[in-house]
């Protein structure tokens, strides 16, 4: 029961962590037709802030987290003003390899400015503990994981369906032409976007943190792969699609680790591309998806 | 109202309009006829700034707008009615109109609005929250209408709103744009369907091929059987 329990939440925690950056990459994806692979390296800056706030005397953990989003948020921002928006219009491969482009440099600055190796940060461990349930011990860094996840999609769910942006950047995921003609500044629906994007990737980074102990320059990257592809399993653009992505990445990559004998740990990955293929095989536009439909003339 | 002063539009090698000057008064309705892919619809795209025209000049109220962009063109008082309707499927019948009213600040106006276009269209009322990709087309271009209506705007411009609807569908949008004119709204109407735009036009401007052939009262052009088979047929 213990066992069940502990990797029901295992699956839960990594399928939240998943689900908040797989968002991120969709949000902007739903409206700019960007794969923003740069996604990690906004975790970046998020972490290396938190790193340099405590080495110049930082101690507060709630103002480590408040700056861990900030900063995650400013970055989306200021990566969308300096490198997308001069080629917004261009093709698409050119926003994915301009992408490309910011993380590698981004990635350097990191390992020029501070250093290639790990950091240790330990700021947030406190955030990691024990907490015991009557005979239960459960990782306090998991459940609020899942409670923080849970929270921040709720928000994320009632600001696109209350407020003009919001709905604006609902509209602009099918139609960007038409939100312009709302009299809706293409620019500020735009911002918003990475905005967002940009807090979800801080809230992920402050997690990251506070589990590792430590940063390095590439601490974002693999997890925006994973990201991708809970966002394919979902539905490339579909924001609901993302979230129920990245939980069923969780589910399948822990479910693996328990149904695998201890010497075939190593096939876990594997197996789970080929689930994830097999799925897809069935299912091209993924879970939640839709295939575009294009009117008889665009604009 | 509004001017166009010589107004060219390219795509590539590609001109779709050529020299193309129009003006519309207040409180007038203005007709703009031809035939398919006689440069209409640039022209609307040029005015609401969605295009980049390759030169010429469109005047606002005395105010020149050619570089302005689209979203500052409507806040400027013009709002277009893409042709297709282009409603937002994915949202809601009252999330497409509180959208069409984003450019305003006074809730209390907008709610009043939403209001009274529900009244005028039951249909939209009975589905307020349903997604707007499940209305018939006839609903759509209804729904498309008012939500431009919404930001209140001083002109506005209609792309083909027969485009694709019944002929009694066709003769109730009309009539609504009747009603409109009545009310006092500056409105320029793109069309195919002559006979329909011809009701309650003021003045006309027949264009194919990119270039303006005839402009004058509507009755002229009615007569004028040569010009009004040539250029639109029917």
């Amino acid at each position: 029961m213990d066992y069940a329990l502990q990797q029901l939440l295992n699956a839960l925690a990594f399928g939240a962590e998943y689900s908040l950056v797989a968002l991120g990459l969709a949000v902007v994806f739903s409206i700019m037709g960007l794969v923003n692979f740069a996604h990690g390296e906004i975790i970046g800056v998020s972490a290396y802030s938190v790193f340099l706030a405590a080495a110049l005397g930082l101690t507060s953990p709630i103002v480590a987290v408040l700056l861990a989003v900030a900063a995650a948020a400013l970055a989306a921002i200021a990566f969308e003003r300096v490198a997308f928006r001069p080629v917004r219009y261009a093709p698409t491969t050119t926003g994915l390899l301009t992408a490309f482009g910011v993380s590698i440099v981004v990635q350097n600055l990191f390992m020029l400015l501070i250093s290639p190796k790990p950091q240790s940060v330990s700021i947030l461990n406190g955030l990691n503990q024990m907490w015991f349930f009557g005979p239960f011990a459960v990782s306090s860094l998991q459940v609020m994981e899942l409670v923080v996840s849970g929270l921040t999609i709720l928000a994320l769910v009632l600001f696109l369906n209350r407020s003009t942006l919001g709905l604006a950047i609902r509209a602009a995921s099918r139609d960007f032409a038409t939100v312009r003609l709302m009299g809706i500044r293409a620019n500020r629906v735009i911002a918003t976007a990475f905005a967002i994007s940009g807090a979800l990737a801080g809230i992920a980074a402050v997690f990251i943190i506070a589990r590792r102990g430590s940063v390095s320059p590439d601490l974002g990257f693999s997890l925006v792969l994973k990201a991708f592809v809970a966002c394919v399993i979902g539905g490339f653009g579909s924001l609901a699609g993302a979230a129920a992505g990245g939980m069923l990445l969780g589910f399948i990559e822990v479910g693996l680790l328990v149904a695998l004998p201890q010497e075939y740990g190593g096939f876990k990955d594997a197996l789970t591309y080929v689930i994830i293929v097999a799925l897809l095989v069935y299912r091209p536009e993924g879970l939640l998806g839709q295939r575009v439909e294009l009117g008889d003339k665009e604009i | 109202m509004l001017t166009v002063d010589n107004l060219v539009v390219r795509y590539g090698a590609v001109t779709a309009v050529r020299d193309l000057s129009l003006k519309v008064g207040r409180g007038e309705l203005v007709a703009l006829l031809g035939p398919n892919g006689a440069g209409k619809s640039s022209t609307i795209n040029a005015l609401t700034g969605l295009v980049t025209p390759a030169s010429g000049r469109i005047v606002l109220d005395g105010q020149d707008i050619s570089r302005v962009r689209t979203e500052d063109r409507i806040r400027a008082g013009l709002t277009s009615t893409p042709e297709g309707r282009h409603i937002f499927a994915n949202l809601t019948v009252g999330e497409n109109l509180r959208l069409g009213a984003a450019t305003r600040r006074d809730p209390k106006g907008v709610r009043q609005d939403i209001e009274r276009f529900l009244a005028l269209f039951p249909v939209l009322s009975e589905r307020y929250g349903q997604a707007a990709g499940t209305l018939s087309g006839g609903e759509q271009q209804m729904l498309a209408i008012a939500r431009s209506l919404m930001s209140r705007p001083k002109l506005l411009l209609l792309d083909e709103p027969s485009l694709g609807l019944a002929p009694k569908i066709v003769v109730q949008i009309f009539d609504f744009i009747g009603e409109l004119k009545a009310e006092g709204l500056t409105l320029l109407v793109v069309e195919q369907n002559a006979k329909q735009a011809l009701r309650f036009a003021d003045r006309v401007y027949v264009v194919s091929a990119g270039t303006l052939r005839h402009s004058g009262p509507p009755a002229g052009l009615a007569d004028e059987h040569g010009l009004f088979n040539l250029y639109i047929g029917g």
